[in-house]
């Protein structure tokens, strides 16, 4: 038939964007990753991803994204969990996602102040007595202000889980007796589980990765993965060993997704 | 708020939502402070907007993170809509899963990882550093937002609506822009204005593959706050959150036009 081929014309352009900008890049990446600095192949850059040096920044990077994941857990449950139980649930949800719609460095930027030697937070401690603290350029400022800027990502699929469980199984259960407790742990956690895994997913690949959040809130504190992979590319101009870290963030990426599965759509009765 | 919660819950919920603005309304509050910095309010004053409408560098950046944006979201809107179609069309669902795995990648990779490997993809290319590297990047990385927000609504869509036009004679091309399009309109909408906020909220990919000569706000922003504060910034925020509030709004009646729809599941 003669139109078969330019009845398909229009899949070109996007062809073309899975090729060039999809499959292409990733190649490239791991290419580089075994070049050394002189553009010959070497597994250099891998023999020194193994040296302490490196495994340790992977190491604090992963325990400083497990730390914010489960913090921001911790809030964002109780917080998506009332939210279901609101009047105009729908209006109180966009409340809490227009502040991740506010560009992430002004939200940063706004920590420097807050933070601040005579910012608001040390104010505040002085006033309750503890009196004022260095805050910015610590752990603890990057971890807070991480939560603070993931929240909302969090809150989302998990207030959505919430929102599709069917009240009877509650009723349900309070009928057969069960204590709130016994309820929320076998019942309602278990059917939201998947929204849980969806925003722990999307709170912890960027937490490993983020290195704005770390120049800007932690100076020198903290390096995750992300400064480590800016760093070598932007500044050390080393693309080989950037590239590596990349090929390694890659894999720690596919070991997330895979351990935090998304076996959703499953059939609901 | 309702009873159904108790007086501490709703005391937590008050909290947070307070923590959850604070910043922002910090940062706006300031911007009106003539003592130049985030801590001390001497007295109420406009100058840091009168300062910040003075700055042609900064309204030039301004105006191409605009530019860069709306064109970035109208081209990958087209480029996502067709690979939609292309996506529904396949019949095998394992060719079908695959595509979908190989679109949903720049989604979940860190902006790191795509702004490294779209550097050496341009420096490779011999495609210099600047507007259209950034644009391109833009495009690429807002393409399979558009493709998600368009898919579902084609495949709700029912065949029998296809077959009826066909059998009335409509042409190819009379069944994708009569029947299609229309169809998936509120899609497409939806797709365009995600696109338009990723490429707005942008600033990994964009800081890796500019070059010296081009910037864009988020990258801007990330060198002066990285001088230390400035209240000019603080201006720009207010601005920006109520640019924001109004894109919001707008995006908010456009998608209730289009009954309920699920476009909030997939927010970034």
């Amino acid at each position: 038939m003669e139109n078969k081929t330019t009845r398909n014309l229009y899949t070109i352009p996007y062809v073309i964007w899975v090729a060039f900008f999809v499959i292409a890049p990733i190649l490239l990446v791991l290419y580089y990753s075994f070049q050394d600095l002189e553009g010959n192949f070497s597994l250099t850059n891998y023999r020194n991803f193994f040296t302490p040096i490196y495994l340790e920044m992977t190491l604090s990077s992963f325990w400083y994204a497990f730390l914010i994941t489960l913090i921001t857990l911790l809030f964002a449950y109780p917080i998506a969990y009332l939210l279901t139980k609101l009047k105009h649930k729908q209006l109180w949800l966009l409340l809490i996602i227009v502040p991740s719609w506010i560009n992430l460095l002004l939200k940063a930027y706004a920590f420097l102040g807050i933070f601040g030697t005579y910012g608001m937070a040390n104010k505040f401690l002085e006033t309750i007595g503890i009196g004022s603290k260095q805050l910015l350029f610590t752990d603890f400022s990057f971890v807070f202000v991480s939560v603070y800027i993931f929240i909302p990502f969090m809150i989302l699929p998990i207030f959505n889980a919430l929102d599709k469980l069917n009240p009877t199984y509650l009723d349900a259960a309070n009928d057969l007796g069960a204590s709130r407790w016994t309820t929320f742990r076998r019942i309602v956690f278990p059917l939201t589980i998947d929204g849980v895994k969806a925003g722990c997913q999307i709170t912890f690949i960027p937490a490993l990765s983020l290195f704005m959040l770390t120049r800007l809130i932690a100076g020198s504190q903290v390096i995750t993965l992300g400064t480590a992979i800016e760093q070598q590319f932007l500044v050390t101009q080393n693309w080989g060993m950037g590239s590596t870290i990349a090929v390694f963030l890659i894999i720690f990426m596919f070991i997330i997704m895979f351990a935090t599965g998304t076996k959703r759509r499953r059939a609901r009765g | 708020m309702d009873k159904r919660i108790s007086p501490l819950s709703r005391f937590f919920l008050i909290v947070m939502f307070a923590l959850l603005y604070l910043p922002i309304f910090y940062l706006i509050f300031y911007s009106f402070n003539s003592g130049g910095n985030m801590y001390n309010f001497e007295s109420f004053t406009f100058d840091w907007y009168k300062e910040l409408f003075q700055d042609t560098r900064l309204l030039i950046i301004v105006l191409n993170t605009i530019v860069i944006a709306l064109l970035s979201a109208l081209i990958s809107t087209v480029i996502g809509v067709l690979g939609a179609m292309m996506i529904y069309k396949i019949r095998s669902s394992r060719t079908k899963n695959a595509l979908l795995s190989l679109n949903n990648i720049l989604i979940v990779s860190p902006d790191v990882i795509i702004g490294a490997s779209f550097l050496i993809l341009f420096t490779i290319a011999g495609i210099q550093l600047g507007f259209y590297s950034v644009l391109l990047s833009h495009i690429a990385f807002s393409i399979p937002i558009v493709v998600l927000m368009v898919l579902p609504k084609l495949s709700e869509m029912s065949s029998s609506l296809l077959d009826a036009a066909r059998d009335l004679g409509a042409s190819r091309w009379e069944v994708i822009t009569k029947v299609v399009i229309p169809y998936i309109t509120p899609g497409i909408f939806a797709g365009f204005f995600m696109a338009l906020t990723y490429s707005l909220d942008d600033f990994a990919v964009t800081f890796f593959v500019t070059g010296n000569g081009f910037t864009t706000l988020s990258v801007e922003i990330y060198s002066l706050a990285r001088q230390g504060i400035s209240l000019s910034i603080n201006a720009l925020s207010a601005i920006i959150f109520l640019v924001t509030m109004l894109i919001v709004v707008i995006y908010y009646f456009i998608t209730r036009r289009g009954k309920k729809s699920p476009d909030l599941e997939v927010l970034k």
